[in-house]
């Protein structure tokens, strides 16, 4: 593709009154490190960029007792260094801080990660595990879609070409509750996933799992919610058993292809290593969550 | 194509330029400007050399369309130092011979005044985490890790 005209309107209905426009194919912009790519390309159609980055809300975030609600344009360089969020999500900062190098986290960011919808991309699981909610404005006013509804395919969401992603919402964890997300990379920094896991859990006074969820990436088409996962969790002390139950039930519900950075077999089976470690890594947190 | 006007400010300086909408701000920085400090390695991301800051916050100017200059503030390798004032980064670099082809150079200099910046006393790990994006072919990285240690140390001690 080819870039013909940029764009930077300052309001949403500004936004969504460029994509209605049907002279050239539009693409929506935020941190542009995968989109900035892709128009390097060899094929010649000519494309508008529309840059959200200067609408009001899209590079900032609230949290408070309702839950955080996020700027899906906000840099993960800028997420990652946010204490109050970090402190309540922390396997989704931790998420963020896997993505590329220092100087690609300067620009990329959550929402378009999101919005790109590779198979592989770190911070969906995280926000599958969350109980994270896209919400979309279009011409026909808002709608929300959970994160695990929201993609479609590789490459695909389930947005019409006129609509965008202007928050990202999540609810406030109950007392008890914490996250991880573990990746699996064949080196230390810097690479794509092989299989990657997003756990919350939520434990009582006991420490017995009343909630839980479970999200396994670059094992399917799309990331994917395992809920049989989560149900081996719930009501056990999160003791080897269970963790094994889960790592189980992730790997069954796994679905990977072969390519150069693993085979299916192995995905299928790293991926349940990876739910078994992360669901210890949110059940240490959450012990010491009040 | 229309060129689009574009107001920014490089080093501190204001600057005007024209660019095509594709144009990145790596493209203007060295064809229009002539600040051909900046390099351009891979062109997609991967390599670090043409890193930049923009806003403040270390970017890769290949990945950022020249038009998004408009209203920022942009550092390149042209504003860490001068020939006959190199900056203690670049002193650094010369002492423990922290580089062979160069390419990759002001690439690590721009990415190592901004983890300095950000943090001033890295561990070697950090450092090392913080520059992963910055690749180099020729040196192995153990001496650019020494220079960058030994400029943090230098500059947290006293400012040269």
């Amino acid at each position: 593709m080819a870039v013909v005209d940029y764009q930077a309107p300052q309001s949403i209905e500004d936004a969504i009154g460029i994509l209605q426009k049907t002279d050239i194919k539009s693409k929506v912009m935020a941190g542009g490190t995968d989109l900035i790519i892709q128009t390097k390309s060899q094929t010649a159609d000519p494309v508008r960029v529309v840059d959200l980055k200067h609408i009001d809300g899209m590079m900032s975030y609230t949290l408070d007792d309702g839950g955080m609600s996020l700027g899906p344009a906000m840099s993960c360089a800028e997420f990652t260094t946010l204490d109050d969020v970090k402190a309540v999500y922390p396997g989704l900062s931790e998420s963020a801080y896997l993505i590329g190098s220092t100087q690609v986290q300067g620009r990329a960011s959550i929402g378009g990660n999101l919005c790109n919808a590779s198979p592989a991309a770190d911070t969906i699981p995280a926000l599958i595990a969350n109980g994270a909610q896209c919400v979309i404005e279009g011409n026909n006013g808002e709608r929300v879609v959970a994160v695990e509804d929201f993609v479609t395919g590789v490459a695909q969401n389930c947005m019409a070409s006129d609509e965008l992603l202007k928050r990202i919402s999540m609810p406030r964890p109950a007392p008890g509750t914490s996250d991880a997300y573990l990746r699996f990379i064949p080196r230390t920094e810097m690479d794509i996933a092989v299989a990657g896991a997003g756990v919350s859990v939520t434990l009582d006074s006991s420490g017995k799992c009343t909630a839980a969820r479970v999200a396994i990436g670059a094992v399917a088409v799309t990331a994917l919610l395992v809920r049989e996962a989560a149900e081996a969790l719930i009501g056990t002390a999160v003791d080897e058993q269970a963790l094994d139950a889960a790592a189980a039930a992730a790997s069954a519900a796994a679905k990977p292809i072969t390519d150069r950075r693993g085979t299916a077999e192995y995905r299928t089976h790293v991926v349940g290593v990876l739910v078994k470690r992360a669901a210890k890594i949110a059940a240490e947190r959450a012990r010491g969550v009040k | 194509m229309t060129k689009v006007h574009v107001t920014t400010s490089i080093n501190g300086d204001e600057t005007e330029f024209l660019c095509e909408p594709h144009d990145t701000l790596l493209d203007v920085l060295r064809n229009d400007l002539s600040l051909t400090g900046t390099k351009e390695g891979c062109g997609s991301g991967d390599c670090g050399a043409c890193s930049v800051t923009l806003n403040g916050r270390l970017v890769c100017s290949c990945l950022v369309l020249g038009v998004e200059a408009e209203g920022a503030e942009v550092g390149t390798i042209e504003g860490v130092g001068e020939a006959d004032n190199l900056n203690v980064i670049q002193e650094k670099f010369l002492e423990h011979a922290a580089l062979q082809c160069g390419i990759c150079t002001p690439g690590l200099i721009v990415s190592t005044q901004a983890l300095l910046a950000e943090n001033p006393s890295p561990t070697e790990e950090e450092a090392r985490y913080y520059l992963a994006g910055n690749l180099c072919r020729c040196t192995g990285y153990d001496k650019i890790i020494r220079a960058v240690m030994d400029s943090a140390e230098t500059m947290r001690g006293e400012v040269k």
